[in-house]
């Protein structure tokens, strides 16, 4: 599983990495960045979840394939 | 150093070919049908708009006014979000729904960038702001807030009643603001007066308006002169010295960023604490979780900020056009109301309640799209804060009159009157 921010979409809110820090974090302007290369580890699949239904924009999406 | 003569008294005020907006006849009284004739700035709006809302939602669901020279009002989720991300159609260059519209050529870049700029100026404006407004650049207030939170506490001495929005709400956010651009800390007591005049003399008679607008950017340019003799390490002398396009920035665009910057900040957040301090005085269950349970406050004021948000915004309808089922004229305003959005049961499970677990809370109380508020991570801190060091110090606390709680009028909403018995 993996998590992916669509930056056309992203605001900066901040929803994704005040929910989900070990997954995002963001740039100086405060729009979201995913950390590495975006693989979410199994204990922070709750979080990277809530991060994608959280997001007011719907720019956060989650790859579920392997 | 060359002088900076921008903001000499004869050159700030010697506008020339100032174009003129347009005028409305100023209509107020009791509301007919809020379908045909809605007004948010009369009473019934201000105690109570969400079955006023929840009924529009149902029947029109884009509400109309004659009032101020004509406005929509729409209630669904789906079509606040529509008209946000419209830039094309719908302009910022008025987001304060009133009896005056400011000429169209203000657009694109508005009284008070960037909220009230539209594409392409205003990229290049939020641009200029954002690196002060990250969550880390907002963490480093956070220690002098918490103190500043206590120090209101203390003040509370041994009174059994006191009102939160009034000793403690309000004064939270215009420290924080007036420590961020630098202006005295002891001129909140103004600063109030500056948000009432802007955001609720809606309908004052035009010079009234004008004489209480110049009030403020007198205010602002005294300000800016104090920098201009002393810079210093915060955002007006930030401002002073930034450049847009290799140029500094028109005095204008300066004064009316500051301007911005003190009042959006100011009654929104107060506001949102006020609210949320309401909600928690009334619903001891609510209350006595997030004391037993503080790793649920970040969950919990995210449903405080969807049920109770603060802030609607206005636009203004740039062209005649079909749009949702309603005919929309050219110079129209759009009440758009994040509030109503918010409490969609299209959009929310149980949208009338207030669940203070709400895991999924996709709410609109910073706005959507390119406005998103530039202060949201801002806002979020202050009322983490205030509510934390509230609930630590007065676990226990109820309405102490709940015919006593009033609240504010116009498109900030939230307690102004909040008298809670804390003994």
């Amino acid at each position: 599983m993996k998590v992916q921010i669509n930056p056309d979409l992203c605001q900066g809110h901040g929803r994704c990495y005040d929910l989900a820090p070990g997954l995002f974090g963001y740039d100086d302007e405060g729009y979201g960045q995913v950390l590495d290369d975006g693989t979410v580890p199994p204990d922070q699949e709750h979080a990277a979840r809530l991060a994608v239904l959280n997001c007011p924009e719907h720019a956060v999406e989650l790859l579920e394939e392997g | 150093m060359a002088v900076d003569d921008r903001f000499s008294r004869d050159s700030f005020y010697t506008r020339e070919d100032e174009p003129e907006g347009t005028r409305s006849e100023i209509i107020t009284g009791p509301v007919g049908d809020w379908a045909t004739d809605f007004s948010h700035l009369e009473p019934e709006w201000s105690a109570d708009p969400y079955p006023i809302q929840d009924d529009l939602r149902q029947r029109c669901p884009v509400a109309r006014t004659e009032r101020f020279g004509g406005a929509w009002l729409p209630t669904r989720y789906e079509d606040v979000a529509a008209i946000a991300y419209d830039t094309e159609r719908f302009s910022s260059r008025s987001i304060i729904l009133s009896n005056f519209r400011p000429p169209r050529e203000l657009a694109p870049i508005g009284g008070s960038p960037p909220i009230s700029s539209d594409p392409p100026f205003h990229h290049d404006a939020r641009k200029l702001l954002l690196p002060a407004f990250t969550k880390n650049a907002i963490a480093r207030q956070e220690p002098s807030t918490r103190a500043f939170c206590h120090s209101l506490i203390d003040s509370f001495g041994g009174r059994d009643v006191v009102d939160a929005a009034y000793d403690y709400a309000q004064h939270i956010p215009m420290r924080v603001i007036a420590d961020m651009l630098g202006f005295p800390p002891e001129d909140g007591p103004q600063f109030r007066e500056f948000v009432e005049d802007l955001l609720e003399g809606i309908n004052l008679p035009p010079d009234d308006r004008i004489e209480r607008v110049s009030r403020l950017f007198e205010y602002l340019l005294a300000q800016v002169h104090d920098h201009l003799d002393q810079p210093r390490d915060d955002l007006t002398t930030y401002l002073i010295n930034a450049e847009l396009y290799g140029q500094k920035l028109d005095p204008s665009v300066v004064t009316g960023v500051m301007a911005l910057l003190l009042i959006a900040g100011i009654d929104t957040t107060w506001s949102a604490i006020g609210a949320s301090l309401w909600h928690l005085a009334k619903t001891p269950g609510d209350r006595e979780r997030l004391v037993a349970e503080p790793g649920l406050l970040p969950t919990a004021m995210e449903e405080f900020l969807r049920a109770y948000a603060p802030v609607t915004m206005a636009r203004l309808v740039k062209e005649d056009m079909h749009w949702h089922g309603v005919d929309m004229k050219a110079e129209d305003w759009i009440l758009l109301s994040f509030p109503a959005a918010n409490r969609d049961p299209a959009q929310f499970d149980r949208a009338g309640e207030v669940v203070i677990d709400r895991e999924v809370n996709r709410h609109a109380a910073f706005g959507l799209g390119i406005h998103r508020c530039l202060g949201s991570h801002l806002a979020r801190m202050e009322l983490r804060v205030a509510l934390e060091v509230w609930l630590e110090r007065i676990p226990a606390f109820t309405l102490a009159d709940d015919g006593a709680v009033t609240w504010s009028a116009g498109q900030i909403r939230g307690p102004r009157t909040l008298p809670l018995r804390i003994g």
